[in-house]
């Protein structure tokens, strides 16, 4: 089995999740490109517990990379919800406070 | 036995003693001022009481100990807690000491038992956990793995007869890897010890009621009284060195408070200070003593059994022994009134009567004693006592005994005659300690203790008889006044003098005795001192007791007989200073289980040198009864008017100038005044030029000269060199701070493209290194 193509897929979703974080100005955004970034790592998991897992274990390893990985991806995706659940939660209180959720805006340390 | 079982074992519990005596100290501390008289005594005198009622159950189960000794392990585990190297280390050494003077005769039973352990295995490994001399070596060995084989050498070679003391040890501080414990040791000496301790306090806090009432401190007087009792207590039962220093100053501190009790005459609060100052110098020895013999067993426990064990190991050092030991005397020297730091207990006569009595006749005075027999394998082996080595412990002993005998003659106040005769006797103490004859002396403190205690509440009934008045000028014929009193003092002083079956007679022949057989060799000297004393002794006691009790009535008051407090402490005394003698009976008869009892219960035989007991000796014994009896005539005879011998001193020159001699305390106290006044005179005038020429210009000179030095500073080294750093310090990290502000944006996303940007760095750093090493 070839993961070329899970493997680009996820550099591509990754590119996109970095420029999103680093480039875009409104908070919401950013916050959706993090969940990119969250997301292309996820492929990455799911690819390669999908490509070990076709292959015979390593002698004396019990739980094997097939299991391991999905596993990962959950966690990372129940972290990722909770995350997003605090972040709208700030830029909602931003947009309360300023009438703006523009993060170049906020530069209160500023030195 | 039977009272073994229905009463707790007390052996491992001693330590409710001073624990009670605490409490009642501080209750009368804290309530006393609130409580009536009756109360506060009444408290002393319950908890006293109560303390007296347990030692005699401690004495009993001591003796039930001794009779049937423990065996195998039990005894391994109570060595080990009393910190001696649990294993055939003293019997080895013990047994190698025995077979260096085998010639002498052993000390009663034991000897056929130690000759065996010697033989067998392992002497090379016995050795070793005995001295443990390196540095490096760890201490002493833990009591789980020796338990065995000291059982096993307990067992088969009949060390049953050396009874281990009893000891209750919890650590009480640790300093590196060194746990020192703190706790209890009851062997046969601190039993004797709380039994005269707490007999004599009791009665002495009955005594004082009566004697004390209506005093200004009657709750201080109770207070300190119960706190001496407490840490006299403690100084015996102490399992370490550092444990009796404590109970030795806290004693000296209580003696203060109640030698100087009625502070608002000028010399009594002198004669407290005297008796303080005087001992500190002993006590600068003392502390001295515990150091060098910490450090000469190996600087790993203050425990007395540990100490002991090293002194009586082949091994030790004897030059470290011997100065540990000369140190260790000189805390005696003081404490127990020895020439020539005697000179303060005379004066702590200003204190009240029964404080005299416990403190300064029967308990505080013989702490030095307890010391030397506490450890007296550090005095045996360090003053090498039975050899032919130095006789200092036996020569300063039977001096005392002299000194104090014959300054006894000269006193006009009843309390200064009996004050020197404790000396006296302190002095016969030491000097059987110091001949070997350990039974002897601590005998000796046994019944001096009843004696003398009861010498002085007599002194102190008739003091209240006679307006509180002790001089015997206004004294006399108070025989027909003071029934009581009078028998008392006839038979205690009977037992002072010894004469025949009087406690006094007893343990002054074992002294004689001792001294005469010695140990190998005969110590002639103090033998001759002993009768010398023995004679005087009774003299001063003939001439007191005639100036009290018998001529004419000289004084003023209205003397009667005194209450029921007072005469039946006295009573008391007087009956066991009548029969206490016999508890060393030296006879077969009527049968051999009576013999040398309070030797067979007291001695130690575990870790314990070799000394040899004297045998009774009829020759020395009615010798010293004719002396006894002679200087009892002549004291008597030298007031008895018409007779010839009235006024010797007034008439022949040589006599009289003694007496002034003696008057005048050896021209002791002169030298030490002296001393003092060369220091306040000339000495001191050399010092004002001194102080004025010297040291004066100097301090000046240094005045000026840092004053100009501190200017220099300031100028250059301050203002040039420390403030510019100091500016130029600030001024740098204002100009970075102001470089690196700017990097500071705020802008998260600038912030994080940083971060970015680095972890990417390190992302290709870390790959062009991987392709680089497995390229290689």
């Amino acid at each position: 089995m070839l993961i070329n193509q899970f493997l680009f897929l996820a550099a591509i979703l990754f590119c996109i999740g970095v420029y999103g974080v680093l480039a875009r100005k409104n908070g919401v955004m950013v916050l959706m490109s993090i969940e990119l970034i969250l997301n292309s790592v996820n492929i990455n998991l799911v690819a390669f517990a999908a490509l070990w897992g076709t292959r015979a274990p390593a002698v004396g390893t019990e739980a094997t990379a097939a299991t391991i990985g999905p596993v990962f991806a959950l966690f990372v995706i129940a972290v990722a919800a909770a995350e997003v659940g605090v972040g709208l939660a700030l830029i909602l209180m931003l947009y309360r406070n300023r009438r703006s959720i523009d993060i170049d805006d906020l530069d209160l340390m500023k030195g | 036995m039977n009272f073994a079982i229905t009463i707790p074992y007390l052996l491992d519990k001693v330590w409710i003693f001073p624990a009670i005596m605490a409490g009642s100290f501080l209750i009368i501390l804290f309530f006393g001022k609130r409580l009536s008289e009756r109360l506060t005594s009444g408290i002393g005198i319950v908890a006293v009481t109560a303390c007296f009622v347990l030692s005699l159950v401690v004495a009993g189960q001591w003796i039930a100990r001794v009779d049937h000794p423990p065996t195998g392990a039990e005894m391994a585990a109570q060595e080990a807690e009393c910190g001696a190297t649990p294993s055939e280390a003293n019997a080895e050494d013990r047994a190698s000491e025995d077979a260096s003077d085998d010639g002498s005769t052993s000390v009663g039973s034991g000897d056929q038992g130690e000759s065996e352990p010697a033989a067998d295995t392992g002497s090379e490994e016995g050795s070793l956990p005995a001295v443990g001399v390196g540095p490096g070596e760890s201490a002493s060995a833990p009591p789980v793995e020796t338990a065995a084989p000291a059982a096993a050498s307990a067992e088969e070679g009949g060390e049953g007869e050396a009874v281990p003391p009893v000891c209750a040890t919890f650590t009480w501080f640790q300093s590196g890897e060194r746990e020192f414990g703190a706790g209890t040791l009851l062997d046969g000496l601190s039993a004797m010890m709380l039994f005269t301790v707490t007999l004599i306090s009791m009665l002495v806090h009955w005594y004082s009621k009566e004697y004390l009432r209506d005093d200004r401190r009657f709750t201080h007087y109770y207070a300190f009284l119960s706190l001496f009792t407490a840490s006299m207590l403690f100084y015996v039962l102490g399992t370490n060195t550092l444990q009796m220093l404590v109970g030795w100053e806290l004693v000296g501190v209580c003696s203060f408070a109640l030698i100087g009790h009625w502070w608002e005459e000028r010399a009594n609060t002198n004669a407290a200070l005297k008796a303080f100052l005087t001992n500190r110098v002993g006590d600068v020895g003392l502390i001295l003593g515990v150091i060098i013999t910490f450090y000469a067993a190996g600087a790993k426990s203050f425990d007395i059994a540990w100490i002991n064990e090293y002194a009586l190991s082949p091994n030790a050092s004897t030059g470290l022994l011997v100065v540990g030991a000369l140190c260790l005397f000189a805390g005696v020297t003081s404490k127990s009134g020895q020439f020539p730091l005697h000179t303060w207990l005379p004066d702590a006569m200003a204190g009240p009567t029964p404080v005299s009595a416990l403190i300064h006749a029967a308990t505080m005075v013989v702490a030095g004693v307890y010391l030397i027999a506490r450890l007296y394998p550090v005095f045996y082996s360090g003053l090498e006592i039975g050899s032919r080595g130095i006789h200092y412990v036996a020569l300063i002993g039977g001096i005392t005994c002299l000194v104090g005998a014959s300054l006894a003659f000269v006193q006009q106040d009843l309390k200064k005659v009996l004050a020197y005769s404790t000396i006296s006797q302190l002095g016969y103490m030491v000097m059987a300690l110091g001949v070997g004859a350990w039974t002897a002396g601590v005998f000796h403190l046994f019944t001096h203790a009843m004696f003398k205690a009861c010498l002085f509440l007599c002194a102190g009934s008739v003091s209240h008889a006679c307006h509180h008045t002790f001089d015997m000028r206004e004294m006399g014929g108070l025989h027909k006044k003071m029934k009581t009193t009078h028998i008392c003092f006839i038979v205690s002083g009977l037992a002072l003098a010894g004469i025949v079956p009087f406690a006094g007679f007893w343990s002054k022949d074992e002294i004689l005795v001792g001294s005469y057989e010695g140990q190998g060799s005969p110590y002639t000297i103090m033998l001759v001192m002993g009768l010398i004393t023995a004679f005087m002794t009774a003299c001063y006691m003939g001439r007191a007791y005639y100036l009290t009790f018998r001529g004419e009535y000289r004084g003023h008051a209205h003397p009667h007989e005194s209450p029921k407090l007072i005469t039946v402490p006295l009573g008391i005394l007087a009956t066991l200073s009548a029969f206490v003698g016999f508890l060393n009976w030296p006879f077969y008869f009527p049968s051999a289980g009576l013999v040398h009892r309070f030797e067979h219960y007291v001695q130690p035989t575990f870790l314990f040198p070799p000394v040899e007991v004297a045998k009774f000796n009829p020759y020395i014994a009615v010798f010293s009864i004719l002396l006894a009896v002679l200087g009892g005539v002549i004291g008597i005879g030298y007031f008895a008017k018409g007779r010839p011998l009235a006024g010797l001193t007034d008439r022949v020159a040589p006599l009289r100038w003694g007496y002034q001699f003696l008057e005048n305390k050896l021209y002791l106290d002169k030298l030490y005044d002296g001393l003092g006044e060369l220091m306040r005179g000339r000495i001191a005038a050399a010092m004002y030029w001194i102080n004025m020429n010297i040291i004066d210009k100097v301090v000046v000179g240094a005045g000026v000269a840092s004053r100009v030095a501190g200017g220099l500073v300031y100028r250059y080294v301050d203002q040039g060199i420390v403030d510019n750093v100091v500016n130029g310090s600030g001024a740098a990290s204002e100009s970075s701070g102001q470089f690196l502000r700017r990097s500071q944006t705020g802008k998260v996303q600038q912030y994080a493209s940083l971060l970015f940007g680095g972890a990417v760095a390190f992302v290709v750093v870390l790959l062009i290194t991987i392709r680089l090493a497995s390229n290689v």
